[in-house]
């Protein structure tokens, strides 16, 4: 059995943002996939999901189910990141005030992203966008 | 602990996810900042925040939180209630400030639920 999910997630929405990694959740549950992975998995997405509607321009969420691991991949259409191992130091961030009020923006999610995938790959560039790749063995 | 002795020791109001009462809790952590909750919280344990906002609850959600108390009086939306009774969410709200509801119930036994 393998097929994939993907989720649209637009720049800026933070009314709905976090209903792709929901949806993702419930999907894993509906599987039987266990308890551990799917948070791990559900941290992860909600992480790509909020940046993505923070810092991108808009992207996609696509999950991948195959029989021995899941495949998240957070891409988005810019504005790519200038300096990636900044981007992965814990505490450094661009987000504003508004993403902040909302307990969002310390600069947190990137690294948390990586702690809880089994393979963590993320390749940017500047005015093209980020692709993130992120495999949990299940 | 059972969460309806959390509501009764923090005076708190049930705004949903009643269900949940009689289930038992070890541990809680108190914090308005989302970032740090998915990173450094236990699952399993009651959310204490005064951050009101529907990524607290996407945050408990994901987290696998169950219960989530808002502090200092502050009260959800009715949108942010409806969609915590369909998450199955327990939501309650007290008058007590985050600093004081850590310390009560602390002081009764439930242990910081800190990833270490």
């Amino acid at each position: 059995m393998s097929y994939e999910l993907v989720f649209d997630v637009k720049r800026g929405d933070f009314d709905t943002a976090g209903e792709a990694s929901r949806k993702i959740k419930r999907t894993l549950q509906q599987l039987g996939v266990s308890n551990k992975v799917i948070r791990k998995v559900s941290i992860a997405g909600y992480e790509g999901e909020m940046n993505l509607a923070i810092h991108s321009s808009g992207g996609k969420i696509i999950l991948e189910v195959g029989e021995e691991e899941l495949v998240l991949t957070i891409e988005d259409t810019g504005p790519g990141i200038a300096n990636i191992d900044l981007a992965m130091t814990a505490g450094w961030s661009t987000a504003g005030d508004e993403v902040r009020q909302m307990g969002f923006g310390a600069g947190m999610g990137l690294p948390n992203m990586k702690n809880n995938a089994d393979n963590f790959q993320i390749s940017s560039k500047i005015g093209e966008g980020t692709k993130i790749v992120m495999k949990f063995l299940v | 602990m059972k969460l309806s002795l959390v509501r009764d020791l923090l005076d708190a109001v049930v705004l949903s996810g009643e269900n949940h009462l009689d289930e038992e809790v070890q541990s809680g952590f108190g914090c308005d900042l989302m970032s740090d909750v998915l990173c450094f919280a236990r699952e399993d344990a009651i959310l204490l925040t005064g951050l009101v906002n529907k990524q607290v609850l996407n945050t408990a959600d994901m987290a696998n939180m169950n219960s989530i108390i808002f502090v200092r009086n502050k009260m959800p939306s009715q949108e942010m209630i409806d969609m915590a009774k369909e998450r199955n969410l327990l939501v309650m709200s007290t008058k007590y400030i985050l600093f004081e509801c850590c310390g009560i119930l602390y002081k009764n036994g439930l242990k910081g639920a800190h990833l270490r």
